[in-house]
């Protein structure tokens, strides 16, 4: 595995500092004349935890950039003997700028710690703004490494191709292999534990290798290209597929080139059908062109075609079956409520949901409200029986507090939802009044948020077309909650609400 | 993978690529569960690019593509003689599993061909998906599309196990619409279009799950006498109207069997690549419709300028512009200084004054920006009212399409 502690040698290295910014060049202090370079030895590849921890020392020490040469790579014995680095106290960077870092270690470039080590300097300096300076030509530069490394990351995530081992059945394991162009693989990693987290996997590459097993993430020596199966029982599929989506048509190799670089191909099995592809693309796309077109030969279907509009339900027990057959739109309901009474009822009423009872009996209004419901009916004048009940909403949805289930009013986007049923089952029954119950009714009857108080009585539901009449009131299971006090005088203003109902009904039927 | 199954692959995937849309962008991040497959990153990847220059995101593929409808402009109407197939719902599910796990795809684009009836194909795409979310824990992405004659439940139970819907327009008039696409209705595929437009608005109100990637559509460039500036407006009307994330333009191409009633000649690539340039203009540039109008000549963009220097080059009275100074919307009109360099100039001011090497840093486009623009080192001088300003920067010609 990986040396993690920076060294530092004692011997002047090469001097490696550049001019690397046009910037207050006065504010450094000089470079002492026979002052010792000092040399920081960083583990090869993206040595983040090397390079904060040498930082934080020469932070602490106030050596300049100019003063400092850091090596990566070599082994450490070629430097002899080296001392561990002062420690230092964290540096407090601005946020950006501790995003950056760990965005720009993993580059291949030798100058990254450098130039690294060039901006926190001058952010520590005074200029603490300086990432927003994107024209500086510091920030410029280290702000194009940043992409490369993006762009690294993404094609890696990208372009990776995963081949499966031949194994005893049981839990599938898959092996890629893939050459980064920068040290990316350990920040490459995550994306494809959250991608494929119930597989095992290893990614190789020359630089280290990565192993899931289903459950921890670890990285080891570096792997060879020969250690991936030879091939895979879907990689021919996927060259059809390849070659299948291409429009000969539209050939366009540069777009291709710039954005899939040829250095990539050679781990990626559908690239070989590239060079056959463009060598008949010519072809086929003058013979496209030349093509008389033909007479269709059948498939003149006309009876399929006239049946294809024949798919709308045209009965009420239609409408029903596919309602029965949907889910709910909240998980959770035990089956669907649908209406009841006769088709051609004088008198519709339109609930909210159903509720605990209804959703366990699969009726509607059997629970208390509906009981409510029933016996200021009977004092009405009105028959239930003759009646039809609906909601509008035809699943219950509830939250379970220990074994009970505490009915959820639903949404506006729910009630939406539900409102292309109620519309046809209304038109199914067709029938002269319909009452809506409570604010959820109206909603779905009207399309809007109507306030119960003021529009209680007699109601145009303009959506129908003066296909019926409409009356709004409360619903039941709002009375229910009333405290005792408040209960016998809106009951008694609910029943007088039906009995007008009631009067309305006659008038109609009549 | 057996010979069957390959077998349809290819001609069901060679059904499906005259749909432009290949993204998987827009979904919310997110990361498989424990014994779960797929996440979305949000920006989507393009796991390879074919030869026309196109992204492989999302395997694209038709259900089937035996259809009832007969509409001129496609290779799967019911008169034509290709070769036709029928994927089972399983069948479907398999290669997007097995190929989502050797990290091929980011997931499924499934549309479809209508069989026996609107909503019986309906039925069986959301099959599709309901078996990728439920019996594969698969969070990857899907875009199903939407066929606007099913029934409107069916069309919004699609979205709630699809990131992405879309209806395609195709035609972008209704007479075109009646010439060609003789089934389609343009008032439904609207209709199609507010409903869900509206379902996803309240979803994302009430933090539901419904299409989080939002609807896109399709229209066909080119197969009709449609200008570029009646399909940006189509397009403004569109975002405005339904709240669409995408409007994608494909150059009408010749397709294999050819309906005698479309025009012999494809329309150049570039003007596919004009019109979303000009897209882009309304969606990130603050351009309104008639600014994008003005950039045109006669309804057409050129070929060989870009639509913002098109329009630049016929207001050359609001140029230069102070890059030390002018706000941002006037910044996002110099030609040459895509969204982001603007942010970064409009940062990098506050703390320096920016010379012309310093703006240099921040765009590729300078060639275009300089006769319209003013920095602390520099001025166009006459550049800007230049009458040779345009033959200057006009793009070489050149037909994408030759290799």
């Amino acid at each position: 595995m990986k040396a993690r502690a920076p060294r530092q040698a004692p011997s002047p290295g090469p001097l490696r500092g550049r001019d690397l910014a046009r910037t207050d060049a006065e504010d450094r202090p000089a470079p002492r004349a026979g002052a010792p370079l000092r040399t920081i030895l960083l583990a090869p590849g993206a040595d983040l935890a090397g390079f904060r921890a040498a930082l934080r020392g020469l932070v602490a020490e106030g050596v300049p950039p100019e003063r400092v040469a850091w090596s990566s790579g070599a082994a450490p014995e070629l430097f002899g003997a080296t001392e561990a680095p002062a420690a230092g106290a964290p540096v407090p960077l601005p946020r950006a700028v501790a995003d950056l870092v760990p965005m720009v270690v993993p580059h291949r470039d030798p100058e990254r710690y450098a130039l690294l080590h060039a901006l926190i300097w001058r952010i520590l300096r005074g200029e603490r703004q300086l990432l927003e300076v994107a024209s500086d030509p510091l920030v410029h530069r280290l702000a194009l490494m940043r992409k490369a490394i993006q762009r690294d990351l993404h094609k890696m995530h990208a372009f990776l191709r995963f081949r499966r081992v031949p194994e005893n059945a049981g839990t599938e394991r898959f092996v890629a292999w893939f050459e980064p162009e920068h040290h990316i693989l350990e920040a490459a990693a995550p994306f494809f534990v959250e991608r494929f987290r119930a597989l095992r996997w290893t990614i190789l590459t020359p630089e280290g290798s990565a192993l899931w097993d289903g459950a921890a993430l670890r990285f080891g020596p570096p792997g060879r290209r020969e250690d991936v199966p030879p091939g895979d029982g879907f990689e021919a599929g996927w060259r059809d597929y390849y070659e299948s989506t291409f429009n000969p048509a539209r050939t366009n190799l540069r777009a291709m080139r710039a954005e899939m670089p040829k250095k990539y191909w050679h781990n990626m099995p559908e690239t070989a059908a590239i060079p056959g592809l463009i060598r008949a693309a010519g072809a086929r796309t003058a013979a496209m062109i030349e093509r008389e077109p033909q007479m269709p030969t059948k498939r003149q279907p006309a009876r399929a075609v006239a049946a294809m509009a024949e798919q709308d339900p045209t009965s009420l027990d239609e409408l029903n079956a596919i309602i029965r057959r949907t889910e709910p739109l909240v998980p959770g309901a035990t089956q669907a409520v649908l209406g009841e009474g006769p088709v051609g009822a004088t008198v519709a009423f339109v609930g909210e949901q159903p509720g605990d009872q209804e959703d366990r009996q699969g009726r509607p209004f059997v629970g208390p409200a509906g009981q409510l419901l029933a016996r200021a009916m009977a004092e009405a004048g009105l028959v239930r029986g003759e009646a039809y009940l609906t909601n509008a909403v035809k699943h219950f949805k509830f939250e379970e507090r220990g074994k009970r289930r505490i009915h959820q009013k639903p949404t506006a986007g729910e009630v939406s939802h539900y409102r292309w049923w109620l519309d046809r089952e209304l038109e199914f029954v067709a029938p002269k009044l319909v009452v809506a119950l409570g604010a959820t009714a109206v909603l779905a009857l009207t399309g809007k948020a109507v306030p119960i108080t003021r529009a209680r009585g007699p109601f145009r539901f303009e959506r129908f077309d003066n296909r019926f009449q409409g009356f709004i009131t409360v619903h039941p299971s709002y009375l229910l909650r009333l405290p005792d006090e408040a209960k016998a005088e809106a009951y008694a203003q609910f029943v007088d609400d039906l009995r007008r109902v009631e009067a309305l009904a006659q008038e109609l039927a009549a | 993978m057996d010979e069957i199954l390959a077998k349809k692959l290819r001609i069901l995937a060679d059904a499906a690529k005259y749909d432009a849309s290949c993204s998987s962008s827009g979904a919310p991040k997110r990361a498989a569960g424990p014994d779960g497959l797929g996440s979305t990153t949000g920006a989507g990847i393009c796991h390879a690019y074919t030869p026309d220059g196109r992204c492989i995101s999302l395997l694209k593929i038709l259900l089937t593509n035996y259809c009832l409808f007969d509409c001129a402009y496609c290779v799967n109407r019911r008169s034509s003689n290709v070769r036709r197939a029928k994927f089972t719902v399983e069948e479907v599910v398999t290669l997007t599993v097995e190929f989502y796990k050797r990290n091929y795809i980011e997931g499924l684009f499934l549309s479809s061909g209508i069989i026996k009836s609107p909503d019986h194909t309906m039925e069986l795409l959301t099959r599709v998906a309901k078996a990728l979310r439920r019996d594969h824990g698969f969070r990857g992405y899907i875009h199903l599309k939407s066929i606007p004659e099913a029934s409107p439940w069916l069309i919004e139970e699609a979205g709630l196990y699809a990131d992405r819907l879309s209806i395609n327009l195709e035609l972008p008039t209704e007479a075109s619409l009646e010439r060609l696409a003789p089934e389609k209705d343009g008032a439904s595929i609207q209709g199609a279009m507010a409903q869900i437009g509206g379902r996803i608005a309240e979803a994302k109100a009430e933090r539901r799950r419904f299409a989080p990637a939002g609807q896109s559509t399709q229209v066909i460039v080119g197969a009709d006498a449609t200008s570029d500036e009646a399909l940006i407006r189509k397009s403004a009307h569109l975002y405005d109207s339904f709240g669409l994330k995408r409007v994608y333009y494909s150059a009408f191409s010749p397709i294999p069997d050819g309906s005698t009633i479309l025009p012999l000649k494809s329309p150049p690539l570039q003007r596919e690549h004009r019109l979303y340039q000009a897209d882009w203009l309304l969606r990130y540039y603050a351009f309104t419709p008639d600014d994008v109008a003005d950039a045109t000549d006669d309804g057409m963009f050129a070929l060989d300028v870009d639509p913002k220097l098109a329009w630049a080059l016929k207001n050359r009275d609001r140029f230069p512009v102070d890059v030390n100074r002018a706000d941002r919307e006037m910044l996002l009109r110099v030609p040459g200084l895509g969204a982001r360099a603007v942010d970064k100039i409009i940062k990098a001011r506050r703390h320096t004054s920016l010379r012309l090497d310093d703006v240099a840093r921040l765009t590729s486009g300078l060639k275009r920006a300089r006769p319209f623009l003013i920095a602390a080192d520099y001025r166009p001088a006459g550049l800007t009212d230049r009458l040779d300003l345009r033959a200057r920067l006009a793009e070489p010609a050149e037909q994408l399409s030759l290799f």
